[in-house]
């Protein structure tokens, strides 16, 4: 029970961690339809920015999650300007092909500018652990500070799309693009504002990755932004809820496999949740079904 | 037709004896030979991903995992205590990928588009982790000393047969069934045509085929380990059908050979290729979606007048 209880409490320090990321996914996804596969790289460049402020200007962990936050979103921003709005009326493989091209460049030419070795990531807080129970389960303070700074971003998100005009344009993109520019919505400034705050997210789930791991390198991303998509997916895409759902079940679920079965095996049991989800109930668990127009 | 037909024969017999010539006399060495065999099995892996890609229109992400499939079943067959010949492996190779592509296709062809692509990736990795972690087969550190069972002329048959086949599929009412199927599925559903059938098979064929690249890739190099058939892999042959136009069978022969000698010679920058196959990539959507070619094919017959067909 108590192992259990553990790998309860490692996989929702996971899971906070996709639904960050899996909650730009589904933002984008939400109005433009697109997967963004460059996302995970976004989050990548979040952990490096983060870094270099650590190390070159000496900031500690707020200031620097906020730096790194604000410059993914421009990347974010000038991402969707130059790589996808050209594309907004191709057929929606062109957009994905050009994602995939998109996560390359991120991440070779990171690999160029910063070498391709991990780097360790400077310890921001002193660590300190938890005993409960009987010192039977652990919890380090850095787990909580991850949840913490979670929980408040969400929260602000929540805020941001239903409270502020941004938020409600953004509602009304989501739901029919040509209407909400008919109804006087600026679509190309909402979907430029849906990018900044995607990419803010999966930048502050960098920082905090870099935070918890103590390690950041290139292709960190990568496999993270696969997961946060299944996450993402398995929620029902575009759906924000479902996305924070979907990241905290994927992360338990992975926590459980690799503390039960073998950890070798938690990639693939992620990929095989993907594979049963779409073909058991394809828009998600908070998903409706659509029917398909012809 | 039987014109046509004598002037290719001639061109790949032509093409196939200069190669053998030039090796044979030393001006191709060892370093260009391998170059060679890189371009033959990235025609072979190009021309199959673009019968799934481009001619059926289904978008997968998962080409590796079946290249994985069949350099596997190659490297652990020819290493046995009694090894099974190195062609027969091939084609065992083949054949089990195919059925692996049947097991997968049947379940996540049902998916479009970006969902079939994602769950596409998915399968692709999910056969690589298996495979890294079933010790047999030598676990994250692979498998080596995988005895050398091909040379040139296998490559060249092998290579020419894969493309020849492929062509005739799509040249057929196969072929045809699955373009009405890439234009318009629905449509083509409406007019009779099975497209569960021959979404499964053109993603079997294609399978097929990557199998096949996978068994003689471990056939010559002699060391495989599981990392080789990432995700990274399977891009990379999406690059190639993509700069050559997704349904054009010799637009990837085409950008194989292109980008196979580019990647050759960036070979100590492995970050500068990426790069420089994303923005190809980006490039490429941007200004021509359709790639290089589209979906139009050079006719050698054409390009040969004495050949030429007129109502070709």
């Amino acid at each position: 029970m108590s192992t259990f209880m553990q790998q309860l409490i490692n996989g929702i320090t996971l899971g906070s961690i996709y639904a960050l990321i899996s909650l730009g996914y589904t933002m984008v996804y939400g109005i433009i339809k697109l997967i963004n596969f460059a996302h995970g790289d976004i989050f990548m460049v979040g952990a490096y920015i983060a870094y270099l402020s650590v190390t070159y200007l000496k900031l500690g962990l707020i200031p620097s999650l906020i730096i790194s936050m604000m410059f993914c979103s421009i990347l974010g921003m000038l991402i969707e300007k130059f790589a996808y709005k050209p594309l907004r009326n191709s057929p929606r493989i062109s957009a994905l092909i050009t994602a995939i091209g998109v996560s390359l460049l991120l991440e070779n030419l990171m690999q160029i500018v910063m070498g391709a070795d991990s780097r360790v990531f400077p310890r921001l807080v002193d660590e300190k652990n938890y005993h409960l129970f009987q010192s039977k389960i652990v919890i380090n303070n850095k787990q909580i500070y991850l949840l913490i700074i979670t929980i408040i971003l969400m929260i602000i998100l929540n805020f941001v799309v239903k409270r502020t005009k941004v938020g409600k344009a953004m509602r009304a993109v989501s739901q029919d693009m040509d209407a909400a520019r008919l109804m006087g919505i600026n679509v190309d400034t909402t979907i430029s504002y849906t990018f900044a705050i995607g990419s803010a997210l999966a930048a502050a789930a960098g920082v905090l990755v870099g935070l918890y791991y103590n390690t950041i390198n290139p292709l960190m991303g990568v496999l993270p932004g696969l997961k946060a998509f299944i996450a993402a997916v398995f929620g029902g895409i575009g759906i924000i809820p479902g996305a924070m759902l979907g990241g905290f079940s994927l992360g338990i679920i992975e926590t459980l496999v690799s503390g039960y079965g073998s950890s070798m095996y938690k990639d693939a049991v992620a990929f095989a949740l993907l594979i049963l989800i779409l073909i058991i109930k394809p828009s998600g668990l908070l998903g409706k079904n659509i029917k398909e127009k012809v | 037709m039987k014109k046509r037909l004598l002037v290719y024969s001639v061109f790949i017999i032509v093409l196939y004896l200069i190669i053998m010539l030039l090796i044979k006399i030393g001006i191709i060495d060892d370093y260009i030979k391998l170059n060679l065999f890189l371009i033959m099995l990235n025609i072979i892996l190009a021309v199959s991903l673009n019968l799934i890609n481009g001619i059926t229109g289904q978008f997968s992400l998962g080409h590796a995992g079946f290249m994985a499939i069949g350099a596997y079943t190659t490297a652990v067959l020819t290493t046995l205590e009694k090894p099974v010949p190195f062609y027969l492996t091939v084609l065992i190779g083949g054949l089990f990928a195919m059925i692996c592509g049947l097991i997968i296709g049947l379940p996540v062809l049902r998916l479009r588009g970006d969902y079939l692509a994602i769950a596409t990736l998915g399968f692709g990795e999910i056969i690589r982790v298996i495979i890294q972690n079933i010790d047999y087969l030598g676990g994250a550190s692979g498998i080596s000393d995988i005895p050398q069972g091909i040379d040139w002329t296998g490559y060249f048959v092998i290579t020419v047969l894969s493309v020849v086949v492929i062509l005739n599929i799509i040249n057929s009412s196969f072929g045809r069934a699955m373009i009405a199927i890439r234009e318009d599925e629905i449509a083509a559903e409406a007019m009779g045509i099975n497209t569960t059938l021959y979404k499964v098979l053109a993603f079997m064929i294609g399978a097929f085929f990557a199998g096949v690249a996978g068994s003689i890739y471990s056939g010559s190099f002699g060391f495989i380990q599981p990392d080789m058939f990432n995700f990274f892999k399977s891009i990379d042959i999406l690059v190639i059908v993509v700069l050559g136009g997704l349904g054009s069978i010799s637009g990837s022969i085409i950008s194989a050979i292109v980008l196979t000698i580019i990647s050759a010679l960036l070979q100590d920058y492995p970050a500068v290729r990426m790069v420089l196959y994303s923005i190809i990539l980006i490039i490429i959507m941007l200004f021509r979606p359709q790639g290089l070619m589209g979906t139009k094919e050079i006719k050698l017959s054409k390009l040969i007048p004495i050949g030429g067909e007129k109502n070709a």
